[in-house]
């Protein structure tokens, strides 16, 4: 216990412990190789539902959407997830990391179940797509690989608590932990709900590939795996708002605009937002309309509201904190001198404007019961995520990477010119992207569908003319955004590699603890209107008025198909 | 006090809220409930609403139902595979069977007339997407789904399978007429 070493960076002022350190740099680095090898995967799936192209044979076609889809889903999320705890509870909390040994075997079975997972799909027979709906099978190491994996982010998860323990225990810091952290601990609580639910459905799937369970439920298998599989967007949802919260913090100094909204709102997402995996059933048969209605709606759209707060509270910060640095004047002075050559903060406000406008307007759609049947399992829905989990948590997690690539790999950045146009090609061509999309699946087109032209069906359909150009542009924009995806791997391994090493701080036995917050007045004398962020809050307006535009004119399309009761 | 920073004050829950945040939150809240009551009130004044009469089925049972359907009212087949037509009369029973890789049979059906549309699967997971009304229902194997449908126009439609379900899933597409 005791042999552990701390350091203070010198740019960032941030103590590092240097077992955590390691441990947040393996976990970033297997990250990267998933994204890596989800981005090449990436071209093979674009390249073939650009229907010009149509590059890849079916069989192919599949496997590499499978692989595709857990390669950045799972593996690449969860690794830097993990990451992602160690700093929240670690360097924030400034104290050792609880049983780094345990940290260690977490990331080796998370290693070896993405690998096993990744080879069971390549070498054919695992073509299920990530959700694997049963009575289709892969073969058994696909179902152990995810156990595997998940047993690994579980133990990750229990490090994570037991540090914030060890934090209290040694007294490194007064008071409660940091909004980021507590935001962090949202994640946390939901990722143990999202793998305990895996372990439930995955463990007898996987028994029944051995042929030791006879059959698992199709129906029942679905409710329970969408526990797992769209709560585990949601750990995401909660880790890159605690990002937000970060770089807010980090590139304006900015401080919460109430620690009382921002904490109410993570505890509305503990609360309510595990609800929405409900989502995915809205168009099963022998699930309650009730049953239907209030989950879909997290309980009356109670995370909706959460998220809605966010979206307001992290550039309102943003707001505040350069209007008290004097860019003051009129509405959005504030926001024409953000540092937009900064990818840190780039990133970050195309990841916020993205994900609530595309992602989170698309998803409420989505998951309205009736609205639902114009769009379940149409191209809309991977439109939708791509907005949610590429834009919000994605984009967000580079954006923290060029932070980290001096503060935590202690390395100048190559190519500083290249990381700073990353954000734009890869934010806005994502934009593109998921906004093709979902007019695509506006128009009906399926997702996971290999041919729209039906090659080789007796009974063909044709698509509109507009359904096709739509298709065409995703093709277009995707290898747009894979190129950005792979200016951040060059950036980020580069710097790693060569990137000048830079001053890492004098090694400490002994940590230093957070020093007590001086209290702050909390009188405003800038904005107008008595809003501290009445820039903020006029783009607020215009979010909320695109949403019920967009959410009416969906009832109406809704109202001219055929009746169903 | 910063985000990355404990908060100065211990009870952050008496943390004062902006006049900006209470503004939004308000709002916010207005339009969760608005949506809310908007997807119950579907269910009252709406035409559009998915049934969730469910019964658990096997292969051989609705098969049995689905032969008995389509011998009673087949009108003539087409396609190579001679895939029967159905014409069934207003307001009865009518079966759709999703397997690898096609739906079975071919219904022909009269405008702004109800039926009871009976579904699900022989095999794996499929969807029932109706184009181009783009109506999409996911079709459950062991679980026969009884969906009451009115069309309200005329026309071809095609049934897309949009569930994946295999090598030739692409291949997989019924008709529905409606005169």
């Amino acid at each position: 216990m005791s042999t552990t070493t701390y350091r203070t960076c010198p740019r960032s002022g941030l103590q590092f412990e240097s077992q955590a350190e390691k441990l947040m740099l393996a976990n970033a680095v297997a990250a990267v190789v998933f994204l890596l090898i989800g981005g090449i995967l990436a071209i093979g799936v674009v390249l073939t539902r650009w229907p010009a192209i149509h590059w890849l044979e079916a069989d192919t076609f599949y496997q590499v959407l499978t692989a595709h889809g857990i390669d950045m889903l799972i593996f690449w999320i969860i690794f830097f997830e993990i990451a992602v705890l160690y700093f929240c509870s670690s360097t924030l909390l400034r104290c050792r990391l609880a049983t780094p040994r345990w940290a260690w075997a977490a990331f080796v079975l998370m290693l070896v179940g993405a690998i096993m997972n990744n080879v069971a799909v390549y070498e054919g027979g695992s073509s299920v797509m990530m959700t694997s709906y049963v009575p289709m099978m892969a073969a058994p190491s696909f179902y152990l690989g995810l156990i595997l994996f998940a047993v690994g982010a579980l133990i990750g998860c229990f490090v994570f608590l037991g540090t914030l323990v060890v934090a209290k225990r040694d007294k490194t810091y007064q008071g409660s932990v940091p909004l980021v952290t507590f935001g962090a601990i949202t994640a946390c609580i939901i990722a143990v709900f999202t793998i305990v639910s895996g372990a439930i459905i995955l463990i007898p799937t996987y028994l029944m590939s051995l042929g030791i369970v006879k059959s698992v439920d199709p129906l029942i298998y679905r409710t329970i795996w969408w526990a797992f599989g769209h709560s585990s967007q949601q750990i995401n949802v909660a880790a890159h708002i605690s990002i937000w919260y970060a770089v807010a913090a980090i590139a304006f100094g900015a401080k919460p605009m109430s620690e009382r909204v921002s904490r109410g709102a993570f505890l509305l997402y503990i609360l309510f937002l595990q609800l929405a995996s409900a989502h995915h059933l809205l168009a099963d048969p022998g699930v309650s309309t009730a049953w239907k209605v209030v989950n879909t709606s997290y309980f009356m759209y109670f995370a909706v509201l959460a998220s809605m707060i966010h979206g307001l509270t992290i550039p309102g910060a943003m707001e505040v904190a350069q209007r008290a640095k004097g860019y003051n004047k009129g509405l959005f002075e504030w926001l024409r001198k953000a540092p937009w050559g900064n990818p840190v903060f780039s990133g970050v406000f195309i990841s916020i404007i993205g994900f609530g406008f595309l992602g989170g307007i698309s998803g409420v759609m989505m998951g309205t019961e009736q609205l639902n049947m114009i769009i379940h399992n149409t191209i809309y829905v991977p439109g939708h995520f791509h907005a949610t989990v590429v834009i919000g948590t994605t984009l967000s997690f580079m954006a923290l990477t060029y932070f980290l690539i001096p503060v935590l790999f202690k390395r100048e950045m190559i190519a500083p010119k290249a990381a700073q146009w990353q954000p734009y090609l890869f934010g806005f061509s994502m934009y593109g992207f998921v906004l093709v999309m979902m007019g695509a699946g506006t128009l009906g087109v399926s997702r996971r569908h290999w041919d729209m032209a039906f090659n080789g069906a007796a009974l063909a359909y044709e698509w509109p003319g507009a359904a096709y150009l739509m298709m065409g542009l995703v093709g277009i924009f995707g290898i747009a955004a894979i190129a950005g995806g792979a200016i951040y791997i060059y950036v980020t391994v580069g710097s790693l590699l060569w990137g000048k090493p830079l001053d890492a701080g004098t090694p400490s036995k002994t940590f230093t603890p957070i020093p007590r917050t001086a209290p702050t007045v909390v009188a405003q004398s800038y904005g107008s209107a008595g809003f501290a962020a009445p820039g903020t809050f006029v783009l607020a307006m215009v979010f909320l008025v695109s949403f019920i535009l967009y959410y009416f004119i969906n009832w109406k399309y809704l109202s001219q198909v055929w009746g169903l009761s | 006090m910063s985000a990355i920073l404990p908060p100065a004050e211990r009870l952050w829950w008496k943390h004062p809220l902006d006049r900006v945040e209470g503004t939004w939150i308000l709002l916010a809240l207005i339009w969760c409930l608005t949506m809310f009551a908007m997807m119950v009130g579907w269910h009252i004044y709406g035409k559009q609403n998915l049934s969730t009469e469910t019964y658990k089925t096997t292969p051989e049972k609705f098969t049995a139902k689905a032969q008995a359907f389509v011998d009673k009212y087949t009108v003539r087949t087409e396609t190579a595979d001679k895939t029967p037509v159905v014409a069934p009369p207003p307001g009865s029973d009518i079966y759709m069977v999703a397997r690898l890789w096609s739906f079975w049979p071919i219904l022909e059906l009269e405008k702004d007339k109800t039926y009871r549309l009976h579904l699900t699967s022989m095999d794996y997971n499929h969807g029932f997407s109706l184009q181009p009304a783009n109506i999409n229902i996911q079709i459950v194997p062991g679980y026969e789904h009884v969906v009451t449908v009115t069309p309200n126009k005329a026309g071809t439609y095609s049934v897309v399978c949009n569930e994946y379900c295999g090598i030739n899933h692409h291949s997989m597409v019924g008709r529905i007429y409606v005169k």
